[in-house]
């Protein structure tokens, strides 16, 4: 992007105008089509599910801090367990990443908004409603469902009212996804600035794009799933229901044919964040941005073919699970060609270590050591042992916190100056991370070694033996969401009171926004396309 | 406007996908059927066959009988508890069902294993599983089961239960 040349010059800052609308206070936000808005209503939202299903955390590991049962009845635990992963996954992180593309994308391309903006609107607000109804679900009769974030068959059969409140949600919650991804694929394939090729793209921009084509594919499935389980429950039907020759086994071929892509709806765009982060604080252009490309388009295509490594024990034939180990394994290709260019980008860089740049670190640490225990458990044999142990919960939290959420933290702090207009406060920034990173590792390194000696998961009591590592995970739980506290300190602190930012705060970062815009953007950019050579 | 069209027509093609993948979702419940068909796992209901027929008289294997009805007006029972059968021996047992209902009912019935690869081993030639049984009201009919157990079960095998579950297959109300 360095060739790129400032057309529009600062004097021309005013023609862009900062009206929000014809409403004002409440109004505004519920009726604005604003991609800034909706990005920044994407990202509240998400805090908010965030800190809902931390709390959720917080008192698992509260019941797990001792052996026995001391706060929650197994049957509450159980719920806990599955909305802690429905609101993370789809309340927190997803929403977190569409908050990132809605800023993000049109100006990196230098589109003047979405090119759906009363869609977008509508695709933001119907998570609210989703959200409502998953917590609401506590609090009709039998609670909410204990099915496991997975909702297999056949508990999800038996369960009571809060299922179909739990199935509505992901109708929504899959609605919204759908009409994000239409939306995001149209604006990036036509609303590109003149000269801003496919292959000119920032990371980011490609990241969602093939994102946005992964959720097209998959949240539909997903969502034909819990039609299933709802013609089930309610309308005769037995797909998965065995009282009528249906099959359990059935659900979870499709389901995870939904979710295995979905972890990587999840983790690409945390990719593009941290493809934007890395060579902004390295001065370096990215190391191999074609095959950075390649290798997100040839992770979405394998995953597509590995789903049933999650059902290893399911009684598949072992022609199947030798072909869905191989192809598991063959992911770690192209992830492996991420993280090297990741490193060679920083060689010989001039690094300097910023919070985003400490938090891309962090990921860059973290996530690997995920993908290699994810290595270990595509292994078919060792995964027959350590299926549903503590040790799976360890993995996919490295891939999921440590991967997903701090390349979100990344990102946060990495664009707030340019949103905003102000700086964070960066001592804070680095006690966030620090914190962060130590407690993290404090909840989640111990469960491996729990799950290795065969601690279950989803199960509110264990034998005295588990009880030091879990005492220590349950510590590094409540650490953990304390700090994250600080984090809306720091946040609002850096709205309100953060001493003004530069145009460009990070030296090395050359996007559209840092090069073409001042700080903070404007209301509308972009409205004349800028000119790329 | 040129870039409202292809805004919109870029929409509707993403929006077919969108749809054909929903449906999909739905495919795979034949598909899936017929993967399993194909590579022969999941058959509970199918007909075996056995091509090696030598009794292995040095071992007995005790199968145990079990017999449910689940939601369905029929009393079900197998008329012995349990049977003892050498490997690749041909045996019989028989249940007896009994429409308690005044009104004809069908009904499926789907058998399961205990240990559960022993289903491996056991090869039914003939079972009332195979169709689906319609009973006339207060009828009673004997059903048998003809089958071989495999010589090749692992040695440590001593006892198999056969537990036989009836469901009812609603909607067909005795018009199969």
């Amino acid at each position: 992007m360095s060739a790129v040349v400032d057309s529009h010059g600062h004097g021309h800052a005013h023609d862009y105008g900062d009206h929000h609308g014809g409403y004002g206070g409440i109004m505004r936000w519920i009726t604005t089509t604003n991609h800034k808005d909706i990005g920044t209503l994407y990202l509240w939202f998400s805090f908010l599910m965030f800190c809902i299903g931390g709390i959720m955390a917080a008192v698992i590991r509260a019941e797990l801090f001792s052996p026995g049962l001391q706060f929650v009845d197994p049957d509450f635990f159980n719920q806990l367990t599955t909305m802690h992963g429905l609101i993370m996954i789809f309340g927190a992180i997803m929403p977190a990443f569409v908050g990132f593309a809605n800023w993000q994308i049109p100006m990196m391309i230098g589109a003047p908004d979405m090119a759906f903006a009363r869609l977008n609107n509508w695709s933001f607000w119907l998570l609210p409603f989703a959200a409502t109804l998953l917590v609401v679900s506590f609090l009709v009769p039998g609670g909410a469902p204990g099915v496991g974030w997975t909702m297999y068959a056949p508990l999800t059969v038996q369960m009571g009212m809060g299922m179909d409140f739990t199935i509505f949600a992901v109708h929504l919650l899959g609605m919204s996804s759908i009409l994000g991804a239409i939306n995001i694929i149209t604006t990036i394939l036509n609303l590109r600035a003149p000269g801003m090729t496919l292959l000119r793209m920032p990371l980011f921009v490609w990241t969602w794009l093939i994102t946005a084509y992964l959720l097209l594919a998959v949240m539909p499935v997903l969502a034909g799933a819990v039609t299933m389980t709802l013609t089930d429950r309610h309308f005769g039907t037995t797909f998965f229901n065995a009282a009528g020759g249906g099959d359990a086994v059935l659900y979870q071929h499709i389901f995870w044919f939904f979710g295995h892509p979905e972890v990587y709806v999840v983790a690409l765009p945390a990719f593009g964040v941290i493809s934007q982060v890395i060579p902004a604080f390295s001065r370096k252009p990215l190391f191999g941005y074609a095959s950075m490309v390649y290798a997100t388009a040839a992770i979405a295509i394998l995953s597509f073919i590995v789903w049933a490594h999650h059902m290893y024990t399911t009684g598949l034939p072992v022609t199947g699970q030798l072909f869905f180990m191989y192809a598991t394994i063959l992911i770690a290709v192209p992830t492996g060609v991420k993280v090297f260019n990741w490193v060679a980008t920083m060689w010989k860089g001039s690094l300097s270590f910023e919070t985003p740049m400490l938090f891309a670190m962090g990921f860059l640490f973290m996530f690997t050591l995920g993908g290699f225990t994810g290595l270990v458990l595509s292994i078919v044999p060792v995964d027959i042992q350590l299926q549903d142990t503590y040790y799976v919960v360890a993995h996919f939290h490295y891939v999921m916190v440590a991967g997903a959420l701090f390349a979100a933290f990344a990102g946060i702090y990495f664009w707030l100056p340019k949103w905003t207009g102000r700086m964070y406060h960066e001592t804070l920034g680095k006690i966030h991370f620090w914190l962060t990173l130590v407690f993290f590792n404090m909840i989640f390194f111990v469960q491996h070694f729990l799950g290795l000696a065969g601690m279950p998961r989803r199960i509110p009591d264990y034998p005295l033996m588990f009880e030091t590592w879990n005492k220590i995970s349950s510590l590094g739980a409540f650490g953990m969401g304390l700090a994250q506290l600080l984090f809306l300190y720091i946040v609002v602190k850096c709205i309100r009171s953060g001493a003004p930012a530069p145009q460009k705060p990070w030296e090395g970062a050359d996007s559209l926004e840092w090069t073409h815009l001042p700080t903070p953007v404007p209301y509308h950019s972009f409205e004349t396309p800028p000119v790329l050579h | 406007m040129n870039l409202e069209q292809a805004n919109r027509r870029l929409s509707m093609r993403l929006a077919v996908i969108a749809l054909g993948m929903f449906g999909f979702g739905f495919a795979l419940v034949p598909f899936y059927n017929q993967i399993c068909a194909a590579l022969g796992v999941n058959s509970l209901t199918q007909r075996d066959s056995i091509s090696n027929t030598q009794v292995d008289a040095s071992r007995t294997v005790t199968i145990e009988l079990d017999a449910n009805a689940r939601d369905l007006p029929w009393s079900f029972r197998p008329l012995v508890n349990h049977v003892q059968v050498h490997p690749g021996e041909l045996a019989t047992v028989e249940y007896e069902i009994v429409n308690q209902k005044s009104a004809p009912v069908t009904g499926q019935a789907v058998p399961s294993y205990g240990p559960q690869f022993a289903g491996e081993y056991f090869r039914k030639l003939e079972c009332f599983c195979f169709t689906q049984q319609t009973l006339a009201a207060g009828e009673t009919r004997r059903i048998p089961v003809t089958f071989v157990v495999d010589p090749k079960l692992p040695g440590d095998v001593n006892t198999i239960t056969l537990s036989y579950t009836f469901f009812e297959v609603a909607g067909r109300g005795g018009k199969s």
